[in-house]
């Protein structure tokens, strides 16, 4: 039991971090009808900022902290530049465009931030130390033999997600500018027409989305290294989105949970599982199907890899709106 | 709601109207001689000028196509991200040359639109859209929530709907929330396009009523597009009948609810009452005012 609940919190913890990366998504999507495919780029351009110039910062002998504040100011400056090059080179181009298009321009922009990113700060690996504690902790003792090992690490994670979850709900429900954004997601034209600049609009958002990948790099870089391949957790994050809708922020979070939790579970378990089924079928007569469960459960690992993607497809077939995605209102 | 200072404007002698038409400074909006186009190849207004004078109601008349529409977006500049263009002519609010302001800059000097179709944001409750229509008021609290009062004053049945969804009221009240909205953002002149539309006509007079009301209380210009021809030429001061994106004939709206040709083709009666269509002689038939 006691490994049970150590595989699901562990699971439950990366899939906090996928959720990170999956919500900068959901805010462009929510406000500007883009599925900014760009998102995972800007994670990694984002992260290489940070640990390139807190590298720098040290070297300058500055004390940690305020190397880290820098640097975390400076990433920020960076993906600022990001969203208004993106606002101002692309979409104000494209305004009113299919949502295809825009979508295209985003697997463009891709690439173009990528390789400018690279070329900029490098394209090794970094390791990224932001001061967060690292060890391993055993929890809850007294109720385990020998306690439940969590990573301080994902913790800590799981705890800066939480509060940057809170401010963008703060900001969305209650602020005048959340409320613009939440207008412009209903209807752009009506936006425009009530005198909301949808310029400075979609600035906003792409600077927001570009701070949750700038939080979502920070920690992902941190448990990695920063390297390319934080590029590609954009393709883990879409599995999260089918399955917790595109158009809504809690979605993106309980997905995130959701898959986080069951490709480890079914890691650890599943192959196993299928072993001893087949086992106990062999033992008690259907002994061709035994064998064949077995051999089958004995091979099965890496459901990690795939795990995800087949969830979202099933629920593409059965919810395509995913848990919490917006139902369309109608009427007629 | 207060209305924005209406100083002195400083008007250049070469803004002068065209077409004959002088820019009284007691005109809100003047248009002169607009030409637009759509996808650089549709020409859809071809020369349309017409002026609301401060505190007038003046009504845009004519059928599906003919440009009513287009003119509206022309003023409050949503043309452009409907690929359109305004490429002669030219458009002055209290004087000043306005045809290359963003919306937004518009809906900040009083200019506000009503679109066609309501267009609420379905997502939003009544109130919350009411709330971003005062967008450009920044933040200032008291004054939003005296001016929100004020609009639950004009339409008292969104009050009661005050936290539902908005996708989910009704055409009317999707109506009251878009024209409520434009409110907000304390205007001098609303342009409101096709109110009407889709409404049972019990819910159109008492549309009609409360614009009645707002521009006589609350002395907001207005320029209104409608289908409506009947009831539009009732509440309005005056009216232009455009057609194939010209204007063919204007004048005050009693004049125009006399008018025979008007009578004929936008009130489907004529002198001698009603008629079969085969009666009419073929030169009246094929009449129109180009």
């Amino acid at each position: 039991m006691g490994f049970f609940i150590e595989v699901l919190i562990g699971g439950l913890l990366a899939g906090v971090l996928y959720s990170l990366v999956a919500l900068g998504f959901v805010l462009i999507f929510k406000a500007s009808g883009v599925f900014n495919f760009a998102q995972g780029a800007m994670v990694l351009t984002a992260a290489l900022a940070l640990v390139r110039s807190l590298e720098l910062f040290g070297q300058w002998k500055w004390p940690f902290w305020l190397a880290l504040v820098s640097a975390f100011l400076f990433a920020a400056a960076i993906m600022a530049v990001v969203a208004w090059g993106a606002e101002r080179l692309v979409l104000r181009k494209l305004v009113n465009q299919e949502g295809i298009i825009l979508f295209m321009a985003t697997i463009g922009m891709t690439f173009f931030i990528e390789g400018l990113a690279q070329t900029l700060f490098g394209a090794d690996v970094y390791p990224l130390n932001l001061g967060l504690p690292k060890d391993p902790l055993f929890i809850l003792e007294s109720l385990f033999d020998g306690g439940i090992l969590v990573n301080e690490l994902d913790i800590w994670a799981a705890v800066i997600a939480g509060m940057l979850v809170a401010g963008l709900a703060v900001f969305f429900q209650r602020t005048r500018i959340g409320r613009a954004l939440r207008a412009v997601a209903d209807d752009h034209a009506a936006a425009q027409s009530v005198g909301i600049p949808l310029n400075q609009i979609w600035f906003i958002v792409w600077l927001v989305a570009g701070l949750v990948a700038l939080v979502a790099g920070a920690v992902w870089g941190s448990k990695l290294g920063v390297q390319f391949s934080l590029s590609l957790l954009a393709l883990k994050a879409l599995p999260v989105l089918i399955l917790g809708g595109f158009t809504s922020v809690p979605g993106a979070i309980i997905g995130g949970l959701i898959i986080g939790a069951g490709e480890k579970i079914s890691e650890v378990f599943a192959g196993p599982l299928l072993k001893d089924l087949g086992a106990w079928l062999a033992t008690n007569g259907a002994t061709g199907l035994g064998t064949v469960l077995g051999d089958v459960g004995a091979t099965l690992t890496g459901i990690e890899i795939w795990f995800a993607y087949v969830v979202a497809l099933l629920f593409l077939l059965v919810r395509p709106q995913g848990l919490f995605g917006e139902r369309i209102i109608e009427r007629v | 709601m207060s209305m924005a200072s209406s100083g002195p404007t400083d008007r250049l002698p070469h803004q002068a109207g065209e077409a004959g038409r002088g820019t009284a400074p007691s005109n809100v909006l003047d248009v002169a001689n607009v030409e637009v186009i759509y996808n650089h190849v549709i020409l859809v207004l071809k020369g349309v000028s017409l002026s609301v004078p401060q505190g007038a109601i003046v009504a845009l008349l004519g059928a599906n196509g003919a440009g009513k529409s287009t003119t509206l977006k022309a003023i409050s500049n949503l043309l452009r991200t409907e690929r359109g263009e305004v490429t002669k002519g030219r458009i002055l609010y209290r004087g000043e040359r306005v045809d290359g302001l963003t919306p937004s800059d518009l809906v900040r000097r009083g200019v506000i639109q009503v679109m066609e179709g309501r267009h609420c944001f379905g997502h939003l409750t009544v109130e919350e859209n009411l709330l971003t229509g005062a967008f450009i008021q920044g933040g200032k609290r008291r004054q939003i929530a005296d001016d929100l009062e004020k609009v639950y004053h004009y339409f008292p049945r969104l009050k009661v709907r005050r936290s539902s969804q908005a996708g989910y009221t009704s055409g009317g009240e999707q109506q009251m929330t878009a024209i409520g909205r434009a409110l907000m953002s304390r205007p001098t002149t609303i342009l409101l396009d096709e109110p009407s539309m889709g409404l049972a006509p019990q819910l159109v007079e008492e549309i009609f009523e409360i614009v009645k009301n707002l521009n006589e209380r609350e002395k907001v210009s207005m320029l209104l597009a409608e289908q409506n021809t009947n009831v539009a030429l009732r509440y309005a001061h005056y009216g232009y009948i455009l057609e194939n994106g010209r204007v063919v004939l204007d004048g005050d709206a009693a004049s125009l609810r006399e008018n025979e040709d008007v009578k004929e083709f936008y009130l489907g009666v004529s002198g001698e009452g009603r008629r079969s269509f085969r009666d009419v002689k073929h030169y009246r038939r094929r009449k129109r005012w180009l």
